[in-house]
């Protein structure tokens, strides 16, 4: 029997911020779940960010910002996957984010957003429920 | 000796014990204990109820003694509150200079008795606003300091010479505290004048923090640097704020963050030691910064615990004689980790435990979060709530009548004994590794972190931990609250500001001086003067710490989780 590939994820911190508990705690939660991750560590640009998963082949990317940046940097990395013609990968965020910006991102094209609050259960659920392996 | 209790009073004191105790089991065979295991949030367990039995050989004048006496449990100096409150010193940093520089002179006007500045993330890092991996993040989570010009409009009109400034910067320390020197010379004070902190304390940010720019030898080289440059130059500067506060944020335990604090304090004694420098000339200089957290016991005995550690390490390891260098002075945070974005004003409650704690714990400074620090930077409003805090704790609630008021509470007492000892274990293995760069080089201390944080996370999922309005008491309506917008045309603006610079200035004069930066730096000479030189001619922050990461070499994330 063919063995179905396993989700790939990649976790990423976008821009200068350096807030990396929440990050870390989901790789490994996605690891505990049984998806294959790969945590880029801190500091990356978006076009690191992008050329990263696409050489991995990842099927998401969890954006993950805790220092206000985010209004540039997430929608930034969805321009660059499309530039790149890889908009089949799933983008979500995670973060501090006030009300208005969440609107905002989805609308650009952010999947899903998580803030502080959600637990562990729910946002691998999500991953479970939306990501397939491309 | 002096021990507290007579050898003779635990006979019956112990058949009391076991007498209560068993009345006590009769009552829970009926109907059991609330939960089956009490526990702190670092998830430390603690008995029904302690007793002289905990504290049994407690020694009064070598283990509690008396405030600003060794080894300064009680507090780091003899007057402690009744002679003077800890300096409230509210951490704030928006925008642009000239926006941070109004908030300032609204929290001096509420009361505010010290400054503390929050920079932004470009500046934390060593880069200007123009880089390309600055886009987005102009005056976001604090302040935009690119040169000499910007520090200059930050502290406009503010009373330097009399009130102390904290600037939380690590990586480019050096040249942020050589802008502050200049700015003061500028306005006539002189550096052996100026007061205040500098954080400069990079082993924490391998470990919590993650503001990087160098490997980690060079970067203990520029701090140890700093260090003998104000033990002979700006001699009421706290050259490092050894911090605790962002080791407990990445998701420590408490004796986690003490143990991990206390050993890069041993690390940079250690350096300044080895460059030859007379502990006794740059200990008094050191600070420290820790966080305070929810669990209110754990955190005082956690801040009675860190003096009386340091104390012993100064004088036992270092072999330190001035009193001065023995004692433990903190600034303390209120914990942001635990904050809640659900039901938002509950946040005011927290703060208002968490620097209660702090004050039962003998700071030296406090910072009070605001409300809404949780999502965005904090508003005129909320963070004079956050002052009048420390306010009403200070005037209205009593606390700080006497001084260490739960000293020789068997509870506190025997925390802050079981804390100490704990950490002491932590450090003797860092001491086994080769001393705390050999742990970090390793990952042991970020591995640490990393599993407490992670167990952490599991029990609030698992409703073990409580967080009142997240996992228990949860409503559906949304509670909204105003919220402070940094202004996107800012980062436009600084540009500008930042070109009018680059072209008014004498820029062969910039070269030179970022010549001799690198000379200074590839070889044996302090930074510090050609540094100050440096920001004089107004030479941006990223074009020093560019020279820095070029002598160096710049350090990367391993990206551990």
């Amino acid at each position: 029997m063919i063995q179905k590939r396993k989700v790939r994820i990649m976790v990423a911190k976008p821009g200068l911020d350096g807030h990396d508990r929440g990050a870390r705690i989901i790789a490994r939660a996605y690891r505990d779940a049984g998806f294959e991750v790969i945590y880029t560590g801190l500091h990356q640009t978006p076009e690191e960010i992008v050329e990263a998963a696409i050489q991995e082949d990842v099927d998401m990317i969890g954006l993950s910002s805790l220092a206000g940046a985010h209004k540039y940097l997430f929608p930034r990395v969805l321009e660059i996957l499309h530039e790149n013609g890889a908009d089949d990968i799933v983008v979500c965020g995670g973060g501090i984010f006030p009300e208005e910006d969440i609107a905002a991102l989805k609308k650009a094209g952010i999947k899903e957003i998580f803030t502080p609050g959600s637990s562990l259960e729910e946002i691998v659920k999500w991953v479970e429920d939306n990501v397939k392996p491309r | 000796m002096s021990l507290i209790f007579n050898r003779k009073v635990f006979d019956d004191i112990e058949k009391a014990h076991m007498d209560w105790q068993e009345k006590l089991d009769r009552v829970f065979e009926i109907k059991p204990e609330r939960l089956e295991r009490f526990s702190t949030v670092s998830d430390r367990e603690i008995k029904r109820i302690y007793t002289p039995e905990d504290i049994r050989d407690q020694d009064f004048s070598a283990d509690i003694g008396f405030p600003g006496e060794y080894p300064f449990t009680r507090g780091a100096q003899p007057s402690m509150y009744r002679g003077r409150l800890w300096t409230m010193r509210m951490f704030a940093g928006l925008g642009s200079a000239h926006d941070t520089n109004k908030r300032f002179h609204l929290l001096v006007n509420q009361g505010q008795t010290g400054l503390s500045t929050a920079f932004d993330m470009p500046t934390l890092m060593g880069y200007d606003t123009d880089s390309p991996k600055a886009r987005g993040e102009c005056g976001k989570c604090g302040v935009a300091i690119d040169t000499l010009k910007d520090m200059e409009d930050l502290f406009e009109g503010l009373p330097i010479d009399r009130i102390t400034t904290s600037m939380t910067i690590n990586p480019p320390a050096a040249v942020i505290w050589a802008m502050y020197i200049v700015m003061a010379e500028k306005r006539g004070i002189n550096k052996n004048i100026i007061g205040g902190t500098i954080q400069n304390d990079m082993l924490k940010e391998f470990i919590a923090q993650k503001t990087f720019m160098c490997p980690p030898e060079p970067s203990i080289r520029i701090i140890t640097d700093t260090v003998e440059y104000g033990t002979h130059d700006v001699p009421r500067w706290n050259t490092i704020s050894i911090s605790g506060y962002h080791i407990r944020e990445a998701g420590s335990t408490a004796v986690q963050e003490l143990a991990f604090t206390l050993a890069d304090g041993i690390a940079y004694t250690q350096h300044a030691v080895e460059r030859g420098l007379d502990v006794d000339s740059f200990a008094p200089r050191f600070s420290f910064f820790f966080n305070s957290h929810l669990d209110f016991f754990e955190e005082i005995a956690k801040f009675r615990a860190a003096r009386r550690m340091w104390a012993r390490i100064m004088k036992e390891r270092f072999k330190a004689k001035d009193p001065r260098s023995w004692w433990l002075r903190f600034h303390t945070q209120t914990a942001g980790c635990s904050l809640t974005a659900q039901q938002p004003y509950n946040n005011v409650v927290r703060t208002a435990l968490q620097a209660l704690a702090a004050v039962l714990g003998g700071t030296q400074s406090l910072h009070t979060n605001s409300l809404d620090e949780v999502l965005a930077l904090p508003t005129e409003e909320s963070a004079t709530i956050a002052l009048r805090t420390q306010q009403i704790i200070a005037e209205e609630s009593g606390v700080t009548n006497t001084i260490d008021p739960l000293g020789g509470s068997y509870c506190l007492e025997a925390l802050t004994n079981q804390l100490e000892e704990e950490a002491f274990e932590i450090i003797k293995k860092i001491d086994d590794m080769g001393g705390m760069l050999a742990a970090i080089e390793k990952n042991y201390p970020q591995q640490e972190i990393a599993d407490s944080a992670y167990h952490y996370q599991r029990q609030v999922d698992e409703k073990q931990k409580t967080v009142v309005g997240v996992n228990k008491y949860k409503t559906d309506e949304k509670i909204k609250v105003d919220l402070l917008e940094i202004d996107e045309e800012l980062e436009r603006l600084q540009i500008e500001k930042i070109n009018r610079i680059k072209n008014e200035r004498d820029n062969s004069r910039v070269k030179e001086c970022l010549e001799r930066v690198g000379e200074a730096g590839s070889g044996n000479q302090n930074v510090m003067e050609p540094l100050i030189d440096a920001v004089r001619t107004y030479a941006t922050l990223q074009e020093i710490c560019d020279v820095f990461r070029g002598v160096f070499g710049e350090y990367r994330d391993p990206g551990i989780y």
